[in-house]
């Protein structure tokens, strides 16, 4: 018929940066035939807040606080990489307890990270009864948080060369009590994600991340993983006291038997993650040994030591989405960072978003995103300004200015 | 099981909510207005949950035994301190302060500690339940 042939098949929608669906700023383009995405396209740099550049002005033990803000929920995580990537440039040696106790507070924030998320991937598929289940249980870990560091959210626990709070005989029965909470829920969580029809018929074969893809896109944490890439930070470098703890990649084939790399296998993913938290966690409580919790509890003389280093650093950790990488470079002359360079997790896991949403349909867009567990503000860097204007460079120019800055120095 | 949360749905319709409802049962229509009459003893309010053991809140500060090192000043992530140079004294600024308690680790003399209040909210940066001096 003519009508058809001049009729378009494919529509193109945009869908944020700011949209009612999307808890943060980030840029979707999608090609759309019907319910069916063929294309998509996404674009960054809609919220860079210049975390980097404000770390110049401050020195290393405020940069822990600003480090800290970089992203609400791994609180932890970034002054953690910050503080091991300082140990790392000036050769700081850490007290084993305090190793010990770092691994305790990484691992709470991952069964709170991991819990908030099964929330957020439940209410994303409308299943809000799931949602408040969940949320009940991390405000139990929030609690167990408030009484191991004084706050909720930015714990402020992290310094450089140990630990700010130590865990005393008297705290243990709390935190043994709170484990042993997080152990029976998680049985029923574990039920009612493994075994509900409703989570079933929606995550099973729903974007899928094949291993290929996860290896050749640089996916990390529990995104390349439900997708059987062994790659976990904790086990591949053994920092802090990871080495002598009984820890091994998880892989969803250890409940399941086979990888599929879609959204079920990344829920069950997390969920198994849990459990190793809590296992880690009583481990360290029953092989911690005794000991001081910081190298050198007057900072005023730690400063001094890091004003001589000339000298940069990098420190890695396994955030809860994926491990999250600092880099630290001092100059000698101060004791504030001359470089500070910080690579969230969700970087590496916004590519993958695209082999996963081809051929999904619209439905499946948000709990297929969440599924990486984004987080866009933490990733943002750069954000390129003329005249007030934001502009993108593409490879070709950007391979054009490379080559025109040889040539000038050349003259 | 197919539908594996009603059981929970159902029992929770019966049990005592986990929420504290702070500050009232309901909430007001005027929070100021129910404010003012709880000062005045017209209402009653319901108390916030205690606070645990070392809880980051309002600091404390024992002027007497601070030396005006300033060292709480340089190292403060917020900038909340100010130096009051005559009576060599220290200036906190509350809502600046963002309760790491970095100044109560680094003070020679332990004179500043965290307290456990923590209804700190104020229309005015400025009032004086947000200075400590
Ligand atoms: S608690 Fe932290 S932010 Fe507040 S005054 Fe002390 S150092 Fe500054
Ligand atoms: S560090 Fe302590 S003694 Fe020094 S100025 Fe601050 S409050 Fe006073």
């Amino acid at each position: 018929m003519k009508q058809t042939a001049t009729t378009k098949t494919s529509y193109h929608i945009p869908v944020g940066p700011i949209h009612p669906a999307l808890k943060e700023p980030v840029y979707f383009e999608f090609e759309i035939d019907g319910e069916r995405i063929i294309d998509v396209n996404v674009k960054l740099g809609h919220i860079h807040r210049g975390v980097e550049w404000a770390s110049r002005k401050r020195n290393p033990i405020q940069v822990l606080y600003l480090a800290e803000r970089i992203c609400g929920i791994c609180s932890y995580c970034h002054p953690a990489a910050f503080s091991l990537a300082v140990e790392a440039a000036a050769d700081i040696q850490v007290p084993e307890r305090a190793e010990y106790l770092r691994v305790i507070q990484g691992e709470l924030e991952r069964i709170c990270s991991h819990i908030l998320w099964a929330g957020v991937a439940a209410h994303e598929i409308g299943f809000d009864t799931v949602l408040y289940f969940t949320w009940q249980i991390r405000e139990k870990a929030l609690d167990l948080t408030e009484y191991l560091t004084g706050n909720r959210i930015t714990k402020g626990i992290m310094t450089i060369g140990g630990i700010r709070r130590d865990i005393t005989k008297d705290m243990l029965p709390r935190i043994k009590r709170d484990l042993q909470f997080f152990k029976d829920n998680f049985e029923k969580l574990r039920h009612i994600f493994l075994d509900d029809k409703t989570i079933k018929m929606r995550s099973q074969g729903a974007g899928i991340l094949t291993k290929k893809d996860a290896l050749k896109l640089c996916a990390v944490g529990p995104t390349t993983r439900a997708s059987g890439v062994k790659k976990d930070v904790r086990v591949d470098t053994s920092y802090f006291a990871y080495g002598d703890l009984d820890i091994d990649y998880i892989t969803p084939d250890v409940l399941t038997g086979n990888i599929n790399g879609d959204v079920y296998d990344r829920i069950i993913q997390r969920l198994l993650e849990v459990k190793q938290s809590i296992d880690l966690v009583e481990q360290c409580i029953d092989e911690m040994p005794a000991g001081e919790i910081v190298s050198e509890p007057k900072i005023p003389k730690l400063m001094n030591q890091l004003k001589k280093v000339n000298g940069e650093g990098v420190g890695r950790h396994e955030a809860p989405r994926g491990e999250v990488i600092h880099y630290v470079k001092f100059n000698g002359q101060t004791e504030n960072p001359y470089t500070w360079k910080v690579r969230a997790p969700t970087y590496n896991n916004i590519l993958p978003w695209i082999p996963m949403l081809k051929g999904e349909q619209i439905a499946d867009i948000p709990i297929v995103a969440a599924s990486t567990d984004p987080c866009m503000s933490c990733t943002n860097r750069v954000a390129i300004v003329n005249n007030n204007s934001k502009y993108e460079l593409t490879k070709e120019q950007l391979h054009k200015m490379s080559v025109e800055k040889t040539r000038r120095f050349m003259k | 099981m197919r539908f594996s949360m009603l059981p929970s749905v159902f029992v929770q319709m019966f049990k005592k909510p986990w929420t504290n409802k702070f500050p009232a049962k309901y909430a007001p229509s005027n929070t100021t207005q129910f404010l003012a009459d709880v000062g005045e003893g017209k209402a009653e309010i319901v108390p916030p949950i205690q606070t645990p053991k070392g809880f980051r809140g309002k600091i404390k500060y024992d002027k007497e035994k601070c030396t005006g090192c300033q060292l709480c000043i340089k190292y403060c992530p917020c900038e909340a301190i100010e130096f009051k140079p005559k009576e060599k004294k220290i200036k906190i600024f509350l809502a600046r302060c963002c309760f790491c308690s970095q100044c109560n680790d680094v003070c020679p003399t332990n004179c500043l500690t965290m307290g456990d209040e923590f209804l700190l909210a104020d229309a005015d940066p400025y009032s004086k339940d947000l200075i400590v001096e």
